[in-house]
C-alpha cells in the first residue's frame, strides 16, 4: 500500500474520487429459464473533488445505490464490477485486492445505509460500534474516538450527546439513530461518505431534521460525499453537483441549480417539475356515506391508547385524507374502522346505519362496500396466485360469477387499471412495483364497494409511477363514485386528491375540515410544522423552513 | 418450470438412488431371487454365485431378505410420515390461524407429548397395543405428527400475519380457504423439504424399534429387524448385519441429499440469487 501510495502522483491533488467507464453487471435467475445476464451500470463516470457533494439521483433501478457502493468496490447481492476503473485519491481501488479494500473501507470510505435499525448490531451499545471502524484501522486510541464520537454526536444535534453512545439502537428513535449513524461514518475522519437515502424512510418532520445535521457535519468536517436519492427536492438542499441516472445510463450532470432550474433533458424535467394534478375539491353532501364517532381504541387490552376520541366524516366519491407521521394512529383507524381492532369506545357508522365493531360479526355485504389497498403490494398479494385468481376471487366471493362470466370481468377491470388481458397470467412477482399496486386498485374495486381505504399506497413507488397511479384513483373515483379514505404523511399528495383533510398528531385529530380550510393559515402548531417539512425544490429551502419552526418533531 | 441441467449433481445423486430403492421395493415380488421366508442354504454362507449376498442367520437369501426389508421400510416409513404430516400440518395450520385459546391449548397439549422421549413413549405404546402393522403405523404418525405440527404451526403463523391474508380476512373468507388457499402454497415448500427429513427419521425409528423387537414382528423383517437377527455375526466376523444397516444409511443420505436441494431452492424462491 505505500508502495501505491509514493506513485500516486495526484493524492494531493483536488480529485479524490474518479470513476472511468464504470460497467456493472448481475447475473439473473428467472424462474424456468436459463440464467440472463443483466447490465445493472453502463458506461458511467464520476468525478469528485475533496469536500465536495455530488448528488446521484434516479427511480429504483437506476443504479444509483450500485455506483455508489463502487466507490469502495462493494458489489452487493453478487453484482459484479466488469468495466472501468475506480480511482480514490489517486489509486485503482478496483486492482488493490481484498486487503486494499479492506484497508480502505471505513477508512477512507464511509458508507450510511438507509434504514439504520437494520444497519446497527442491536446487541451492541451504540458508541462501540460508532469507534469500531477507527479503532480496527488504528485511527486513534478508544478514549481518543470516543471523544471524537460524542463531538460528532453534537455536531449532529442530537441530544445528550455525552451518554447516547451507551443506549442500545433499540432505545433511540429511527431520526436518532440515522443520526448516530452519520456520526459512526465521520469518527474514522474517511475522505468519502456515501450516503445511501438516509431520510428516505423517515417521517417529512424528522427527514429535515436529519438533512440539516447532515448538511452541518459535511460542511465543518469537510468531507466528500455522494449522496444517494430518488428525491430530488432533498438532494438539492446538500448538493453541490447532481447527476441524473436511468436504467443503469448517465442521463445529465451539472450543478444542482443548473439541473433543478434548467434541465437540459426531458427525463430531468419530468422528474423536476411539480406534479400538481389539478383536482376541484367537493362540498360534502348531506349524508356521510361513513361516519367515525367519538373513536378510542387501544392495543394491549386498553393500557397504550393509539385513538383518541376521533370523529371524521366521508362523503360519497369524496376523498378524505389522513395525514399525520408515523405512530400517529393514522393506520389505526383504518384497523378500527375495518374492523380488525374493534373500538374500546365510540362506534362507525356507514350508510346510516352502525357496523358492527367486529369483523367476524359483519355481513359480507357490509364487508364488500369497505374495501383496502394497502401501503406494499408485494406482500398485499399472495405469490402463488395469478393476477387472474387475484382479481377474480372478489366477483366469484361476492357475486358468485364463474368461468367465462368471471373472466371477462376481470377482464374490463384490468382494463380498466390501464393494464391489458395479458397480465391475468402473470404471478404479482413477474409485475413492477406500479403494476402490482394497479391489481391491488383492481381487486379492491371488484367488489364494486362504496369506500376504499387506501393506506400509504404510494409511498413505496417512485414519484413518476406514484403520479399514475394517483391520477387513476382520481379518474376511477369518477368513473365509479367511490370514497376514499387516503392514508398518507406525503402532503404533496394529499393537495392532489384530497376534499377534505384530517390532520392527526399521537391519535387525536388536531385539524379537520375541507381541503381548502385546512389548508388556510393560521395553523396550528403541529400541521405548520408538517407543512413547513415538506421539501421544496429551492435552493436554501432547508435554511429557511429550518429558521421558521414552532415546535420540534416528534420524533427528536 | 425443472430444469435437468440446473439440479446439482449431488440431488441427481440422491434422486436416483432414492428413485432406485423405490422401484426394488415396489418390483421385489419379480425381482428376488428366492421367497421371503425361504430356507435355501447355511446359516450364514458367504456370498456366492447362487447367493449375492450370503445367507442370514437361519440361512435365508440375503439379497432377497434386504429386498423384501427395503419393501416392508419403505411401506411402513412412507405412510406413517403422511400420517404425520396431514394431521401435524392442519393441527398447525388451524392453531395458527384460528389463534387465541384453541392455538394456546393445543400447542401446550403438543409440548406436553413432546416431553416424553419419543423412543420411550413408542416403546410403552406398542408393548401394550398389539403388535401390527398398523398399529405401528399409527404410533409412529401420531408421535412423529408433534414435530411437524410445530414447524408448521411456526411457518404459517408468519405468513398469517401478511398483507394479503388480511386481505382474505377482509373479505370475509373462511378459515378453510385462508388455510389452504392462501396458506399452504406459501409454506409447501419448507415442509416438503421437512418431509424428507421426517421421511429418513421414521427409517430410523421403525428401525430402531425393530431392533428393539418391538417394530415389524418375524417372519416379516424390515432392515433393523433384519440388523437384529444378524448382530451376532459380527462377533465371527460375517458381515450380514452391516449390509441392511448400509442400506439404511445409504437411503438417509440420498434422501437428505434431495432435501437439502429442495431447501435450496426454497430460499432461491424467497428472492436469494441463486445460490445453488
Amino acid at each position: 500500500m505505500a508502495r501505491q501510495a509514493k506513485n500516486a502522483p495526484d493524492r494531493g491533488s483536488d480529485t479524490l474520487l474518479d470513476i472511468r467507464n464504470l460497467r456493472i453487471e448481475a447475473t439473473a435467475y428467472p424462474p424456468g429459464e436459463a440464467p440472463r445476464n443483466l447490465v445493472i451500470v453502463d458506461d458511467v463516470s464520476v468525478k469528485l473533488e475533496r469536500g465536495k457533494v455530488l448528488g446521484l439521483i434516479g427511480e429504483s433501478g437506476a443504479g444509483k445505490s450500485t455506483i455508489g457502493l463502487s466507490s469502495m468496490g462493494y458489489g452487493r447481492g453478487g453484482v459484479r464490477i466488469t468495466g472501468g476503473e475506480v480511482f480514490l485519491n489517486g489509486r485503482d481501488i478496483l486492482k488493490g485486492g481484498e486487503r486494499g479494500l479492506r484497508k480502505l473501507r471505513g477508512r477512507e470510505v464511509c458508507y450510511v445505509a438507509q434504514s439504520a435499525a437494520a444497519a446497527f448490531n442491536p446487541a451492541h451499545r451504540l458508541m462501540r460500534q460508532v469507534v469500531e471502524a477507527s479503532l480496527k484501522h488504528g485511527v486513534s486510541s478508544r478514549a481518543e474516538a470516543e471523544k471524537r464520537a460524542i463531538a460528532l454526536f453534537r455536531e449532529v444535534s442530537l441530544p445528550d450527546p455525552e451518554h447516547i453512545g451507551e443506549r442500545y439502537p433499540h432505545q433511540v428513535s429511527g431520526g436518532q439513530l440515522q443520526r448516530v449513524m452519520t456520526a459512526m461514518a465521520l469518527c474514522s475522519k474517511p475522505d468519502l461518505i456515501v450516503f445511501d437515502e438516509p431520510t428516505t424512510a423517515l417521517d417529512v418532520t424528522t427527514q429535515i431534521d436529519v438533512l440539516a445535521a447532515i448538511k452541518k457535519a459535511i460542511r465543518d468536517t469537510g468531507v466528500a460525499a455522494l449522496y444517494i436519492t430518488h428525491d430530488l427536492a432533498v438532494v438539492a438542499q446538500v448538493a453541490d453537483d447532481i447527476m441524473v441516472l436511468r436504467h443503469g445510463k448517465k442521463v445529465e450532470k451539472g450543478d444542482t441549480h443548473q439541473i433543478i432550474k434548467e434541465p437540459r433533458q426531458e427525463y430531468t424535467n419530468a422528474l423536476v417539475s411539480v406534479h400538481s394534478i389539478p383536482h376541484e375539491e367537493q362540498k360534502p353532501a348531506a349524508d356521510p356515506i361513513l361516519s367515525v364517532k367519538n373513536v378510542t381504541a387501544a392495543y394491549g387490552g386498553g393500557d397504550v391508547k393509539v385513538l383518541k376520541d376521533v370523529s371524521v366524516d366521508i362523503y360519497p366519491g369524496q376523498t378524505l385524507a389522513v395525514v399525520g407521521e408515523s405512530g400517529s394512529g393514522k393506520s389505526t383507524l383504518a384497523r378500527a374502522i375495518t374492523g380488525l381492532l374493534p373500538p374500546m369506545a365510540g362506534s362507525v357508522e356507514f350508510s346510516g346505519r352502525t357496523l358492527p365493531p367486529r369483523l367476524a360479526n359483519r355481513t359480507r355485504n357490509d364487508l364488500r362496500e369497505l374495501q383496502m389497498i394497502y401501503q406494499m403490494a408485494d406482500v398485499a398479494m399472495n405469490p402463488r396466485q395469478t393476477v387472474g385468481t387475484i382479481i377474480g376471487r372478489p366477483i366469484e366471493f361476492y357475486f358468485g360469477k364463474r368461468g367465462r362470466d368471471r373472466d371477462r370481468m376481470v377482464a374490463e377491470l384490468l382494463d380498466k387499471i390501464e393494464m391489458g388481458t395479458g397480465f391475468a397470467d402473470r404471478y404479482p412477482a413477474e409485475l413492477s412495483g406500479g403494476q402490482k399496486q394497479r391489481v391491488c386498485i383492481a381487486r379492491a374495486l371488484a367488489a364494486k364497494p362504496s369506500l376504499i381505504i387506501c393506506d400509504e399506497v404510494t409511498s413505496a413507488l417512485d414519484p413518476l409511477v406514484a403520479n399514475g397511479i394517483l391520477k387513476l384513483l382520481l379518474n376511477l373515483q369518477k368513473e365509479e363514485n367511490v370514497a376514499y379514505l387516503f392514508i398518507t404523511h406525503d402532503l404533496a399528495t394529499v393537495k392532489s386528491i384530497a376534499d377534505s383533510i384530517a390532520v392527526m398528531y399521537r391519535g387525536s385529530v388536531v385539524r379537520y375540515g375541507s381541503k381548502s380550510e385546512v389548508l388556510q393559515p393560521p395553523f396550528d402548531a403541529y400541521t405548520d410544522l408538517l407543512l413547513s417539512s415538506v421539501p421544496e425544490m429551492e435552493l436554501g429551502w432547508l435554511e429557511k423552513a429550518m429558521a421558521g419552526r414552532r415546535m420540534e418533531a416528534a420524533g427528536n | 418450470m425443472l430444469n435437468i441441467k440446473r439440479i446439482p449433481i449431488s440431488a441427481l445423486i440422491g434422486l436416483f438412488v432414492t428413485l432406485l430403492f423405490v422401484l426394488a421395493a415396489i418390483f421385489t415380488p419379480w425381482i428376488a431371487p428366492y421367497q421371503n421366508t425361504e430356507i435355501v442354504g447355511d446359516v450364514w454362507a458367504p456370498a456366492s454365485a447362487a447367493h449375492w449376498l450370503g445367507t442370514d442367520n437361519l440361512g435365508r437369501d440375503l439379497l432377497t431378505r434386504l429386498l423384501y426389508g427395503a419393501r416392508i421400510t419403505l411401506f411402513i416409513a412412507f405412510l406413517a410420515t403422511a400420517l404425520s404430516f396431514t394431521l401435524g400440518a392442519s393441527l398447525g395450520f388451524s392453531a395458527a390461524v384460528i389463534g387465541g385459546w384453541f392455538d394456546e391449548l393445543l400447542s401446550r397439549f403438543i409440548d406436553l407429548f413432546m416431553s416424553i422421549p419419543t423412543l420411550i413413549f413408542a416403546l410403552v405404546v406398542l408393548s401394550v397395543l398389539p403388535a401390527t402393522t398398523l398399529t405401528l403405523i399409527l404410533v409412529m404418525g401420531i408421535l412423529d405428527s408433534t414435530r411437524v405440527f410445530r414447524i408448521s404451526r411456526a411457518v404459517a403463523v408468519d405468513i398469517n400475519v401478511m398483507d394479503f391474508v388480511e386481505a382474505a380476512k377482509l373479505r370475509g373468507e373462511g378459515r378453510l380457504w385462508i388455510i389452504f388457499r392462501e396458506i399452504l402454497p406459501n409454506a409447501l415448500s419448507p415442509l416438503v423439504a421437512e418431509l424428507g427429513l421426517r421421511f429418513i427419521f421414521a427409517i430410523l425409528f421403525l428401525s430402531a424399534l425393530s431392533f428393539l423387537g418391538l417394530g415389524v414382528q418375524p417372519p416379516e423383517s424390515d432392515w433393523g429387524g433384519m440388523v437384529k437377527d444378524n448382530k451376532d455375526g459380527i462377533v465371527f466376523g460375517i458381515p450380514a448385519a452391516l449390509l441392511p444397516a448400509a442400506a439404511i444409511s445409504v437411503l438417509a443420505i440420498s434422501v437428505n441429499l434431495v432435501a437439502d436441494w429442495i431447501l435450496n431452492r426454497t430460499t432461491d424462491l424467497k428472492g436469494g440469487r441463486g445460490n445453488g
